[in-house]
């Protein structure tokens, strides 16, 4: 039971780093403000969520358990309507290179 | 090399980089994003370090607080022409050099440290227990070393003071000129009515488990000025007079029962800022929810800015 | 275990480096933007890795914190960066 849940976290958390990586590469590779801006929220907001969900197994209890997740809601409630405002901030000022 | 150490350096390397980046920033909307970065690194560094209260307190004021006073600040000396400051090469090579020296004597200290390091910390836990308290930073900031703390929520006030004197005569009195969001924005609506609810539950959390984890009322108080300040910036609220009697009130509710504990001790103790036997703890806790109010209130202010709009308009 | 955790905890962090980097190297003010959420979510990755690893629960409280702070931040950098540098009472008086 401890090596399943060992291997869970250690391929959940590999996941979201890689979900990390992949946004990062996103933003340094993508054309414009605005698709970077999709790379950096989609991509790192799962790849938090990834990583949230490997450590599960490993926290002190319901409660730290309870607060993770809702402290990947709120990145995640907060990014949405974050970027939205920067996109319009973008479209504002013009799309720059 | 484990691999502690080696997210240690590679954090340390990062900060480095972003300090100098900081430095060098071409306008003052990247140097403020660079000193924001820098603050939130710097709370990861304090967790490193094992001080959470303290990283704490570094998200808070660090990160949001610091980034909207150093925006609105360089928002109001736009107008005048920021770029013409420039200090001479003399005077900057001073500042380098002291700035080296401090760095050179803190290196000093830690890499040759004396016999034995002179640390109070086991003084503190021993009579941590009388007082009811779980964290040793709460005990630190209202037993042990209550006078300071006192006298830091009133340099709070001061600074108040010093950005409301900021004010033309005609405006004293008046509605601050907190730049509220241009355009109708039902996204930033969204935003303001949705993290704030969530806002004042942390922060009304982290000044109640302050007594006895990491926590405290200035983080507390810091993130409800935060949210305080989306809402004004949303345009859900107005922005209050600063002449306002609630306002005051709150203003300096903090301070007021925090000196008048202090001064009960004289009666009810042995002296200034001494608790009752067995008291000491409701008493601590209600200064940290005045406190927790006061600070948010001030801070809130803070962001607001000067008031620019008279009281009769 | 713990090392791996530490490991990728300094991962997320070396990606929010590069990201920074590629953000700090473009010209345009508007990419600037980005940095506070970037920053934010890598380190409240990275903090809530740490805080397992450690078994500090407070360190919990601090992502809470920043997540909260950095979406205010960013709100203040957009806020910044669309109204020009005027008090909106310098606003209304120079409108018609």
């Amino acid at each position: 039971m401890n090596i399943l849940l060992n291997i869970f976290t250690v391929l959940a958390v590999v996941a979201g780093a890689f979900f990390f990586l992949a946004g990062t590469v996103g933003l340094l590779r993508f054309p414009d403000t605005l698709t970077r801006l999709h790379a950096i929220t989609k991509a790192d907001n799962l790849g938090l969520g990834l990583i949230i969900l490997g450590l599960l197994p490993l926290t002190s209890g319901p409660i730290q358990a309870l607060k993770m997740i809702s402290v990947w809601l709120l990145v995640q409630l907060s990014g949405a309507i974050v970027t939205q405002l920067i996109a319009r901030a973008v479209r504002l000022r013009g799309l720059q290179e | 090399m484990t691999t502690s150490l080696a997210l240690d350096i590679g954090l340390a390397g990062l900060i480095l980089a972003i300090g100098i980046w900081t430095v060098f920033a071409r306008d003052s909307l990247a140097a403020v994003i660079g000193f924001v970065g820098y603050g939130l690194l710097l709370a990861i560094i304090w967790v490193r370090l094992s001080a959470p209260d303290v990283a704490l307190t570094e998200a808070a004021i660090g990160s949001g607080m610091t980034g909207m006073l150093l925006l609105g600040a360089a928002a109001r000396l736009r107008p005048a022409g920021n770029q013409s400051t420039r200090t001479s090469l003399g005077g900057r090579f001073a500042i380098g050099v002291l700035c080296g020296m401090i760095s050179a004597g803190l290196a000093i200290a830690i890499l040759f440290p004396p016999e034995s390091i002179p640390s109070l910390a086991p003084t503190v836990m021993q009579n941590l227990a009388p007082s009811g308290l779980g964290n040793p930073v709460a005990g630190v900031l209202f037993v042990f070393r209550a006078l300071d703390t006192l006298l830091e929520k009133v340099v709070l006030i001061l600074a108040l003071l010093g950005v409301w004197s900021l004010a033309t005569d005609r405006a004293w009195g008046g509605v601050p000129g907190l730049r509220i969001y241009l355009e109708p924005s039902n996204t930033l609506t969204f935003l303001a009515q949705l993290l704030p609810p969530v806002g004042v539950v942390v922060g009304v959390y982290m000044c109640w488990v302050g007594a006895n984890v990491p926590g405290g009322a200035f983080q507390g108080g810091t993130v409800l000025a935060a949210m305080w300040l989306l809402v004004m910036i949303a345009g859900l609220r107005n922005v209050p007079r600063i002449d306002g009697f609630w306002l005051r009130f709150l203003l300096v509710i903090g301070p007021v029962i925090f000196l008048a504990i202090g001064l009960a001790g004289f009666v009810l103790a042995d002296s200034f800022l001494a608790y009752p036997a067995g008291y000491a703890k409701p008493l601590i806790v209600a200064v940290e929810v005045a406190l927790t109010l006061s600070i948010a209130v001030t801070l809130g202010m803070l962001g607001a800015g000067p008031p620019e709009r008279s009281r009769h308009s | 275990m713990t090392s791996f955790l530490v490991g990728t905890a300094g991962f997320v962090l070396g990606m929010a480096a590069l990201g920074l980097v590629g953000i700090f190297v473009r010209p345009g003010e508007t990419d600037r933007l980005m940095a506070a959420q970037l920053l934010g979510t890598d380190s409240i990755a990275g903090l809530l890795l740490l805080s397992i690893t450690t078994e500090t629960p407070s360190i919990v409280d601090v992502a809470l914190m920043l997540a909260l702070l950095a979406a205010f931040a960013a709100v203040a950098f957009v806020r910044s960066a669309t109204s020009g540098g005027e008090s909106d009472v310098a606003e209304e008086t120079r409108r018609p």
